[in-house]
Order: C-alpha cells, then sequence, then structure tokens
C-alpha cells in the first residue's frame, strides 16, 4: 500500500535525518518505528504525507508517486490521515467544527452528513458529550482523542502517528493508547512513531528500529525486543526498558 | 504596648496582601482627562472667542472623519495585499510587497505626503489618465503610507500562528488557501486587530498633516482661523479639544471590543462557526 524507496531527507544541506530508507507498510498492517531521538523517525513518517518533501527516493501510495510533480498532494493527503505529538486542534473552532472543517471543503459534504459523521467518530473515541466544546476546555488526553476523530472523519486509507502520547500526562496516555488499539483490531493501516512498546507488543505487527537516519531492524516486536540481531538495537532497549 | 504591637502587625499582613487597595488600581487619569474635557467644553460654550473658533473649525470635522474611514480602508486593502505578499511563495511578488514595505516606512511621514501626493500621484495619474480631486490625492496618500505598517502588522499576525496549525490543516487535504482562509486568518485576526484599532487613531491624528497640502480639513481650518484673527490661542485651543474627544472615544470603543475578543478567546462566548 504504501512504497518507500531509497528516501533520504537532507536539511540544510548538511543534516541527514534520513538515509536510504526502504519500508513497504501492507494495507491493514500496524508498523511501528522506534528509536532514540534524532533518528529520523518522525522525518520518514512526515515524508509520508509530504509535510517533508523528499531529498531522494520515492515514495508510493497506492501506486501514486509523492515525488511525482504532477500528483495533486491535497488528493492525497486527504486519504492519509495524520495524528501529531502537539494535537493541532484549531483553537479558534468547537470540537464539531475541528471535525467538520475539512470534510465539507475537502469531501465537500453537507452540514447534516459531516455533522452525522462527526457524531459517529467522536462516539469511538469516547467523548460524544464534547462535541460543543473548544479544545482548550478538554484534555490532553481528550484533544488527542479529537485529533484522532477529525483524522477519521475523512475515513483514511492510512492512518500516520507521530508521538501521539508524547505530550500527554501519564494518567492520559491509557485512554489514547486504547483508541489506536481498537483502530488496529479494525484493520486500520497505521505507521505510528512512539516510545510505548507497551502498544508496539500489543498491535504492532513489525517493529522498525531507527537510528542515525537508517533503520538498523525490523520484524515482529516480540523478536526485535526479545531478541534482537543487532547490538545497537540491544543497546537502545537495554536503556529504555526495565 | 500590647496593643502597639497588634497594629504594627496588622500593617504589615497589609503591605504582604496580594489585591492591592481600591485606589491603588482606580482609574484616577480618566477622571482627570474628563474633568480636562469638562473644563475645556465650559471655556468653549463661554467665552465667545471659543464659541467663534469653534464655528469655524468644526465644519472641517466631516472632511476629516471622510478621510480617515477613506484611509483607513484603502491602507487596509493594501496592508493585507503587502502583507500576504511578503508570505508569498512568489520570489517577484515577495520582492514587490517588501520594497513597498521599506521604502515607505523608511521615511517620516511629512515628506512621503509632499513626494507622493505632489509628484508620485500626479505622475501616476497622467500616465494612466485618471483624475483624482486633490483631497482624494492627499486621502490616498496617507492610506499609501499606513499600508505599509499594517502590512506589517498582518505579516505578523499572521507569522504568530504556530506552524503545526497549517501543517494540521494541510494534512487534513485542505489547500494553502482553504488552510489560510479557514484556519490561519481566523486566529491571527486576534493578534492583528488590536494594533490595527491603533492604526485607525493614528490615521485620524495624521490626518491633520493633510493641512499642509492646503485640505481643508480642522487643522489646516484652526490654522486659518488663528491666522486671519490673530486668535492663536483660540484656535488652537478647539483643534486640541476636538482631536481629545475623538481619539479617547476611539480608544474606548477599541478597548470594548478588545476586551469580548479576549472574552471569545476563552471560548467562553460560542457563536463562532466554520460557515
Amino acid at each position: 500500500m504504501i512504497s518507500i524507496k531509497n528516501l533520504s531527507k537532507t536539511f540544510n544541506k548538511n543534516i541527514h535525518a534520513v538515509r536510504n530508507v526502504d519500508l513497504e507498510i501492507d494495507e491493514g498492517e500496524v508498523v511501528v518505528i522506534v528509536g532514540p531521538s534524532g533518528s529520523g523517525k518522525s522525518t520518514v513518517l512526515r515524508c509520508i504525507n509530504r509535510l517533508e518533501v523528499p531529498t531522494e527516493g520515492s515514495i508510493a501510495i497506492d501506486g501514486v508517486e509523492l515525488t511525482d510533480p504532477k500528483c495533486n498532494i491535497d488528493e492525497i493527503r486527504a486519504e492519509v490521515g495524520m495524528v501529531f505529538q502537539q494535537f493541532n486542534l484549531f483553537p479558534h473552532l468547537t470540537v464539531m467544527d475541528n471535525i467538520c472543517l475539512a470534510q465539507r471543503k475537502v469531501r465537500g459534504k453537507s452540514k447534516s452528513e459531516a455533522n452525522e459523521m462527526a457524531m459517529k467518530q467522536l462516539l469511538r473515541v469516547g467523548i460524544p458529550d464534547k462535541a460543543d466544546s473548544y479544545p482548550r476546555q478538554l484534555s490532553g488526553g481528550q484533544q488527542q482523542r479529537v485529533a484522532i476523530a477529525r483524522s477519521l472523519s475523512m475515513e483514511p486509507k492510512i492512518m500516520l502517528f507521530d508521538e501521539p502520547t508524547s505530550a500527554l500526562d501519564p494518567e492520559m496516555v491509557k485512554e489514547v493508547l486504547d483508541v489506536m488499539l481498537e483502530l488496529a483490531s479494525e484493520g486500520m493501516t497505521m505507521a505510528v512513531v512512539t516510545h510505548e512498546m507497551g502498544f508496539a507488543k500489543a498491535a504492532g505487527d513489525r517493529l522498525v528500529f531507527m537510528d542515525e537516519g537508517m533503520i538498523v531492524e525490523i520484524g515482529p516486536p516480540n523478536k526485535v525486543f526479545e531478541n534482537p540481531e543487532e547490538q545497537r538495537t540491544k543497546d537502545f532497549f537495554d536503556k529504555i526498558l526495565y | 504596648m500590647a496593643k502597639s504591637q497588634g497594629k504594627k502587625e496588622n500593617r504589615g499582613r497589609k503591605n504582604l496582601s496580594d489585591t492591592p487597595a481600591w485606589w491603588d488600581t482606580f482609574p484616577w487619569w480618566g477622571i482627570a482627562i474628563v474633568a480636562i474635557l469638562l473644563w475645556m467644553g465650559y471655556q468653549i460654550v463661554t467665552k465667545d472667542s471659543y464659541d467663534l473658533a469653534w464655528e469655524r473649525v468644526i465644519p472641517g470635522i466631516r472632511i476629516t472623519i471622510t478621510a480617515t474611514l477613506q484611509a483607513f480602508a484603502i491602507a487596509l486593502a493594501l496592508g493585507l495585499l503587502a502583507g500576504m505578499g511578503q508570505l508569498s511563495r512568489n520570489v517577484f511578488s515577495r520582492n514587490l510587497a517588501r520594497t513597498y514595505v521599506e521604502f515607505i516606512r523608511g521615511i517620516p511621514i511629512l515628506p512621503l505626503i509632499f513626494t507622493v501626493a505632489l509628484v508620485l500621484l500626479p505622475q501616476i495619474q497622467d500616465a494612466l489618465g485618471f483624475k483624482l480631486s486633490f483631497q482624494m490625492r492627499a486621502t490616498v496618500t496617507l492610506a499609501f503610507i499606513y499600508g505599509a505598517y499594517m502590512a506589517e502588522i498582518f505579516r505578523g499576525g499572521i507569522q504568530s500562528i504556530a506552524a503545526g496549525q497549517v501543517e494540521a490543516g494541510r494534512s487534513l487535504g485542505l489547500s494553502r488557501r482553504q488552510t489560510m482562509n479557514s484556519i490561519v486568518l481566523p486566529q491571527a485576526m486576534r493578534a492583528i486587530i488590536p494594533p490595527l484599532g491603533n492604526d485607525f487613531i493614528a490615521i485620524l491624528k495624521d490626518t491633520s498633516l493633510l493641512s499642509v497640502l492646503g485640505v481643508l480639513e480642522i487643522t489646516q481650518r484652526a490654522r486659518q482661523f488663528s491666522a486671519s484673527t490673530f486668535k492663536f490661542r483660540e484656535g488652537y485651543f478647539v483643534l486640541a479639544f476636538i482631536y481629545l474627544v475623538l481619539t479617547l472615544g476611539l480608544s474606548l470603543l477599541l478597548g470594548l471590543l478588545e476586551r469580548r475578543m479576549t472574552r471569545d478567546d476563552r471560548g467562553v462566548r460560542s457563536n463562532r462557526g466554520i460557515d
């Protein structure tokens, strides 16, 4: 479904954030990307909906080349959901309007169609009663769940999660992970950058370990955790797991 | 002895309190301003010489107000255009907008008024074959100057919106323009409106500079009155009074508008939609 070939991204001509990454993500697959900070995992994710333009290599979603100048990036992005570390809800709009904005402007839905979809997604993430609230009136966990509902309302083919729980207070991490777990069990294609190893074990089909812009190791989560082939992978998990 | 000690303690506690006394936060300046205005008004109403000055100056208020409104409206359009232009992806419009802003901001208003109204605009008029009234040329000049100031306000307001907002909008499939119109500009407005209000008042005051071109607004009328009657004190006293009433009234209104907007910002009022 997503095919990343020889992807490299260089910032300011000399910072090599991503080097020669190859990765295929199949339909319905949950790929979890982990690695130390600065290892390029977020950059890979952001390249998938071209928030970062690749310096080299190619990315194709359902056979459509993102790096092709003729491709309509807005159309592709409408099919690719993205959840950010900082939620990035629109503070001047209610939860309902946050979720309806793109449905109406991009999908051209009527107000009632958009509202119906928004309520459906809010039910799914468990906060239908917050439809008329403003983002700042919600807790971090609730905000992130609204952000997920907002992405889901576009009925994307794939969901990208960029450290979705890293900005949350500890007691709110679970409510967001629960929503993601459920999404994974429903067969959503997902690429998740996270430090939550529990989530990787529970929901991940494959685990990607990145370091210094390269994929060091890739395989089933349990195998990579317990029996890594590379010394670097082992060192990383030794540091973070206890 | 014990009593006086208790008093001391009390006084100490008072000083430590983090809520200031009413007289500490009371807007005494407002009382002072109102008192000054009342005194000035009283002079004008009761003294014949002031009364005469008033009669000669006040007809100019129509031109002062029209020029302010017109200049503000045109400057708003120019400012938005130049502000967005500076943030454009297009190399040409970016540099054009930047040139305009830097040029205007580098020259004081008075010389600019002479140059634009007496040299630049007549040349443009001749080249394009239209004719503006003298007053309109002066107004357009003022708008041209304030457009550059406002461009910086718009640019700053737009840039104050976190990049994550744009990324969120774009990753939902919204186009650049849709993101700007539905996400960035509505939020930027909160940062933009207060300084725009200040510029509105500044334009009102700077219409007085149009007097150097002979536009018959209140300053020019006060000058003419004083010069012909030698009643300088009366003429400029009345002029100051009119400006004070106008600017203070406006800043009062703008203060109310700002307070309404900050309340909105906290999400207490909820009548904003996306339609």
